[in-house]
Order: C-alpha cells, then structure tokens, then sequence
C-alpha cells in the first residue's frame, strides 16, 4: 500500500458523515458572487447593475493568465457590485444577484434536467486545446481548496514532459467527506473527467490516489476506471497528510518533488477528484462551477451532511440546513481541522474553495495553554518535510529571517502535524507562518532595491 | 449577528499528550526499577527515594516561586523524576543531608540556573549525582549487600560491586552469574541493580512512545562494540553498573538529547563507547554519568551538524 515514509500523524478520522449521501439544497433567492475566489488575479465583472443573467451565465471574466472567471448559479437581475464582508471580515468586490420566484422555478427545472451539450463520443474528440479552453471558461479551480486555477495546471509548460497524471481522492483531513461521497456517487463521471485531464497535459498515465479508509470509493472507481487502460487506483494508508501534493507524488510514483519546484518538474501533475468532476460536468453539461460539494459537520450540528451547496450562498444558511448553531458553538472552520481556516463572518458567501464547514463546540475551540519546549523532538519526528519544526518556529518568532530560510521555512506546506503533536501545545505552525511572510517579503524588498 | 465566534490559526485539533503526561509516564516507567531497588535494599531505598523526591520538588517550588518569581510547575512531574532518578543513582545508606544536597544541586544547579524546565544543558539529576561523587567519594562508594539486612540504613553492611570488583581484580569475568546480574541480586545504585525491571519500564516508555529506540540501542551498541575492542565481556559491560538505568531512562531524556534520529544515534553510540572507555581504562569502575553529561555537553554541536534529511533536498552537485 503506497504511502510517504517521512513523518505524518494519524489524528482522529471523525468521519460523522462518511456515509451520508449527497443532499442537493434548494437554490437561494440572493447570491453574492466574490470576485476573487481563486489563486491569482480577480476577475473583471462583465455584467452591470440591473442587467438581467441566466444561471451558468460567466458574469465575470478570467484577467489574467492565473486568473479564473465566475459565474451565476441564479438567473436573475444584478442588484449591485458592491463590497461585502468575506468569512475573515475583509472587505471584497462581490456581484449581488437576485432571483424573483418565477427565474427560481425554471432555475430548480434547468437544474434537475441537465442536458447533454457533447455526448460522450464527442468528448472523446475533444482537443488538448477544446478541454483546456473548457476548464477557463467554466471557472475551474482546484476544488481540493489551493483554487488555483485549472486551466493553468492542464497546460504544463512545454520543457516538461509529464508522466503521471496524479488525481488526489485522499481525502486525509479528518472529518471531511465531500471527495468521498462524490468518489461514491459519480464514479463514472469522475473518471470521465480524469480521461479528459489525462489527455489536457498529455500524460500517459492516470492515477487515482484513496485512502484505504474509503474502501468503497475504491472498488468504485476501479470498475469505472475498467475501460480506460490508461487509468488505475492507487489506494494509500491513511495518514496526514497523504493528499499533500509532495507527499501524494511521492507515495504514488516514488519522486520526490525537488524543494521550490512544481510537480511538473518531476514528470507530474496533481489534480483533485472533485475537480475532474466540475471539468466533466463542464464538458458534458456545459455547467460551469457554480456549486459544489461541501462537507457541513460537527459534534455540534444535528444534521451533519454532505451538501451540493451553489457558490454564493449565505454560509449561515449552509449551516443552518445541517442544524445550525447552538448556543455552545464556539468555532466555525472552513476546510478540515488540519489546515482550515477559522470564519469570523457567516454572513459571507459560499466560494469555490470551500470543501467542508466544521462547527466546533465551545470547549473544542479553545487552544491549550503555551508550556516551555522541553525538545521532545515529536515536531521533528511528524514533519513530513523533514524540517525542524521547533527551530524555524523560533527563528520566526525572534524574526531571524535569513536562518529561517536557511532551515528551510519556504518547504513548509503548512499541514499543521508540528502544532498538532508537540506536548507543550506550542503555536509552532503560527510562528513559521510569520517566517515565511518575513522572507517572502525581504525577497520582495530585494527584488525592488534591484 | 448574534454570535462571537472563536479564531484561532489551524490546526484546530490537538494531540492528547502533554509535558504532564510524558513526565509522569517516565515516573511510572521506574516503578519497576524502584520496585527492585525496595526488595534488594529495603527501608534505606525508601528514604533515599521519598528525601530525593520531596527535595528536589521542595527546592523547584521554592526557587521558581520566591527567586524567579514565576508559577510554579511541580505538578508537571519534571521536578519529581529528577528526584527519583537522583535516587535510583545513589547507594541506599547515603545519609540524608547528603541526598538533600544532592536534590539541591541537581534542581537548584542543575536545572533552575539555566532557566528551568527545557532549558537546561546537562541532564540534572546526572549533574546532582556527579557532584556528590566528587564532593562525598566514600559515601557515594560504599554499597549495601542486597538483601543483608533490609531494615538496615547508614549502618548497612556493604560490599563492592560488580565493576568494582572487575576493576580491581578480585574477581574475574568468566566467574560471573549474568542470570544474577540481570535480576539484581548483586551491590550498585538503588535503580540500577534490575536490568530486567528497567528493561519492564523501557518497554513501556518505547510502547506509549515516549522515547524511540535509537538512543538506547546505539548506547547499547556503542557498549558492545568499545568493549570488544577493549577485549571485556560486552554483556557483562550492559549489564552490570548505570548502563541500562543511563541507556533508557538518562541518556533519553528530552531536553538534553539531540533532536534528529541520526544525531541521536550518534549521541547514544558515543555514550556507549565513552561509558566503556572510562570503565576501562579510566580512575573510576563506572562511567556512565560521565558519558552522558559529556555528550549532553555536544548535544547542540550535533544539533547544529546533524539534520534530518530534507523532502526533495537539492544536493550540492545538482545545484551548482
């Protein structure tokens, strides 16, 4: 069973919705469409106040190269550009569009009666060059969270050539499921999509990487993925974090990605299952990524479940459906508990990076109390970067930038395993955090003193 | 909106372990070698223990609280296992002011004057234990027979023990009972006589993994291999004096020990080789205290040299 040999950590799976299928929500009356959703550049809204839209209809376009476009999952009228508060309280251009009952009605009907735009056989005719102009024009980002846009990474760059197409069905974040009951229900159009980035960066192989804990999602995909010789599971240990992008690649085919470069320079690309989806459903439906699948979970929520939840939705609605706040509720995470981030704002609006809402209780959402390193050297034993975890964390802290990096601060992938494990409960991810933004910008003030 | 929510950076989740929990784990994980320590040196065992134990957290309390003027942390057990394994390393029949002096160096010297707990360079109770050596020669080399007279204290009937009696010729190896070295029917230490109650107690700490292996297998390792350069019985050398006490329970402990396996590796195989090198052919039969503060000594010369190796590491020749 493939797996990365260096570091890692098994935390508590809780997988409370490992089971639950996937619940379709009724599309909301007002979204609010951010933007910036996406690694890279924000878009340039096309549409005006008072302009009438369809859904599926791009309302802002793609501006630069990395750079993605964003559509409306409501048809209705744009009620204003405006700035609204995002789950971090920031302020942020959306689009506000909304629907009156009767574009609410042929929305729900659009929706349950998808049609065919290319049968499966004109997909298969599809050019390098028609998929990769279909990942840009439907908005496609890596849903796996990083939202960098998709377009991008299926056109690798020519100096390159790639070997393995690499789909992260790993799903290791505990708590999360979105991937899984997607990877159960739509199989087939997983694999589908897989064949068409297979062929979009011109890879000769295709693998699809699970974790052994999703048994069923294997057995799944490996008899969709029977026809195309192309294309094979991998199933992996579960361990954190299995889905990294190094770690993937390395548990799959051996390579090791050299520190500061691309996977594409070693021969790879790695995309998501849930993108491959959207890139099938884009292709297929002519849909574009307008709703995705999310995780809505917590020991807190009465309802847990696995949601197909339309991008500009209130975010306290979405929780609401899986049984809303209670009074002891002290903590809302975006993403899983490992990586996640901690939302101040619930009125902020669904984007396409969101793959799970974890609602955390009171006495949950508290950090345990800082004690002194006692040099376990746990935080070295779990990093799977072969860091030193307790040192940059210092250097950091006592804003030692050069050391910092001389450690290697900028391999850090950030999975969190140092803060998870170390005895002392030291923020150790915190202050390497803070490392890495004082030699991103000391590399910056350099590059301008040139 | 009604409700504050909590922030914090991820991750959000955390491990069930605690500096508490490894400390009392590594308390617990002498019980045995106590429990050895008891039945072989009765009444004069269980003073020396219970005095080392109530000093040196008395002296912490006292230091933290009245000189450094911060909370005092005793309740975390670092306080406590740098008594007990004082104790473990000292003759049964010390008097008692000289373990409170012990207590006092070790926690007071030791471990406080360097910032308390993590900050330290030497391991304390090693410091406190070499210091009465050195300070109270005769004292700390008189050993209690085993079992002679369990309610026996300073006035026990001693003897030598087993390295002892090697050093100075009055006995040779190939007459040794190793069954009888391994279940600690012979003098030494309080804690050091039971290599099996030791090995009991390393087991546990390997299985709820508060320590990894690398440390005591290179020691031992390290042993094993001076000593058949230095032509001695290599299961003698693990086996009898502070060998296996330093290997599993000393030479491991957190804050004095390198960071990386590999260090570690190389700290334990040089503790092993130094231990037998003084046993050897230095002035004392036992050298394991020695061996261990003078690699606690290089702990962060290793640290700065040996680093764990690096996920997709550019080596040199490819970067240039």
């Amino acid at each position: 069973m493939g797996t990365f040999k260096k570091g890692g950590i098994h935390p508590p799976q809780n997988k409370l919705t490992a089971g639950s299928p996937i619940v379709t929500l009724a599309l909301p009356r007002r979204v609010e469409l951010l933007l910036s959703q996406h690694i890279g550049a924000p878009a340039t809204p096309i549409v005006g106040k008072g302009d009438i839209v369809v859904r599926g209809q791009e309302v802002a376009k793609s501006s630069g190269f990395v750079s993605a476009s964003v559509h409306t999952p409501i048809s209705g009228i744009v009620k204003k550009i405006d700035t609204v508060r995002n789950v971090a309280g920031q302020p942020v251009t959306a689009i506000i569009i909304e629907a009156d009952e009767e574009n609410h009605l042929a929305d729900e009907e659009r929706r349950t009666n998808k049609t065919r735009v290319r049968s499966d056989e004109e997909l298969e005719r599809l050019t390098v060059e028609e998929i990769r102009a279909i990942a840009r024009s439907s908005g496609l980002v890596g849903l796996g969270g990083a939202t960098f846009p998709a377009s991008v990474k299926l056109a690798p760059p020519k100096e390159s050539k790639i070997d393995f197409l690499i789909v992260n069905g790993a799903e290791c974040e505990p708590y999360l499921t979105c991937d899984h009951a997607l990877m159960r229900e739509s199989g087939d159009e997983i694999v589908k999509g897989v064949e068409l980035m297979r062929r979009a960066c011109d890879a000769p192989e295709a693998i699809i990487g699970i974790e052994e804990n999703k048994p069923d999602a294997i057995e799944i995909l490996a008899k969709a993925s029977e026809p195309y010789a192309a294309i094979r599971i991998e199933p992996l240990k579960a361990k954190y974090p299995q889905g990294g992008e190094k770690q993937l690649v390395k548990a799959i085919t051996g390579r090791e990605i050299k520190s500061g470069c691309l996977p594409a320079s070693a021969g790879t690309v790695v995309h998501n299952v849930a993108t491959a989806y959207a890139l099938y459903n884009a292709a297929a439906y002519g849909v574009p990524v307008i709703e995705r699948v999310v995780t809505v979970t917590g020991k807190d929520l009465s309802r847990p479940g696995n949601f197909l939840a339309p991008i500009g939705m209130r975010l306290g609605a979405l929780i609401d459906y899986a049984g809303g706040l209670r009074e002891d509720s002290g903590k809302v995470i975006l993403g899983g508990p490992m990586m996640g981030r901690a939302a101040i704002n619930l009125d902020a609006p669904m984007v396409k990076g969101i793959s799970g809402v974890l609602v955390m209780a009171e006495d949950d959402s508290h950090r345990r109390k800082e004690e002194p390193c006692i040099r376990c050297a746990k935080c070295v034993d779990v990093c799977p970067m072969g860091l030193e975890p307790y040192l940059i964390s210092t250097y950091g802290r006592l804003r030692l930038v050069d050391e910092a990096q001389q450690n290697g601060a900028r391999d850090c992938i950030e999975c969190g395993c140092c803060s998870y494990i170390c005895p002392a409960s030291r923020p150790l991810l915190d202050y390497i955090r803070l490392g890495k933004k004082l030699i991103a910008d000391k590399i910056q003030r350099e590059k301008i003193n040139k | 909106m009604s409700k504050i929510l909590n922030i914090s950076l991820p991750p959000h989740i955390h491990a069930p372990g605690s500096v508490a929990s490894c400390m009392w784990r590594v308390n617990i994980a002498l019980i045995p070698a106590l429990c050895c320590g008891l039945w072989f040196f009765g009444i004069g065992a269980a003073i020396v223990t219970v005095v080392s134990i109530a000093s040196c957290m008395l002296f912490e309390y006292v230091i933290t609280k009245w000189m450094l003027g911060r909370e005092p942390r005793i309740s975390d057990g670092s306080a406590a296992l740098t008594g007990l394994l004082l104790a473990m390393n000292l003759p049964s029949n010390l008097p008692i002011w000289i373990v409170i002096i012990g207590a006092f160096v070790a926690i007071g010297i030791g471990k406080m004057s360097f910032g308390g707990l993590g900050c330290n360079i030497f391991n304390p109770a090693l410091v406190g234990r070499v210091f009465l050596l050195l300070s109270f020669p005769v004292q700390m080399t008189s050993w209690p027979i085993p079992c002679a007279d369990r309610l026996a204290y300073t006035d026990a009937v001693t003897g030598a023990t087993t390295l002892q009696l090697l050093k100075s010729g009055a006995m040779q190896a190939s007459d040794m009972d190793l069954w009888n070295l391994a279940l600690g029917g012979v003098g030494g230490s309080l804690g050091e006589v039971g290599a099996l109650a030791i090995l009991i107690g390393g087991c546990y700490l390997l299985i709820t993994r508060v320590i990894s292996w690398h440390i005591p297998v290179a020691v031992c390792f390290g042993a094993v291999v001076l000593s058949l350069c230095a032509g001695v019985n290599p299961l003698i050398e693990i086996l009898a004096g502070g060998l296996l006490l330093g290997a599993v329970f000393m030479a491991t402990d957190y804050v004095t020990s390198p960071m990386a396996k590999r260090g570690m590796l190389i700290y334990g195989f040089l503790i092993g080789a130094i231990t037998i090198i003084i046993r050897c052919w230095g002035a004392y039969p036992e050298g394991m205290s020695f061996a261990i503060l003078i690699m606690n000594g290089f702990t962060p010369l290793i640290n700065r040299y040996v680093k764990p190796r690096r996920f997709g590491a550019v080596r040199r020749a490819e970067a240039a």
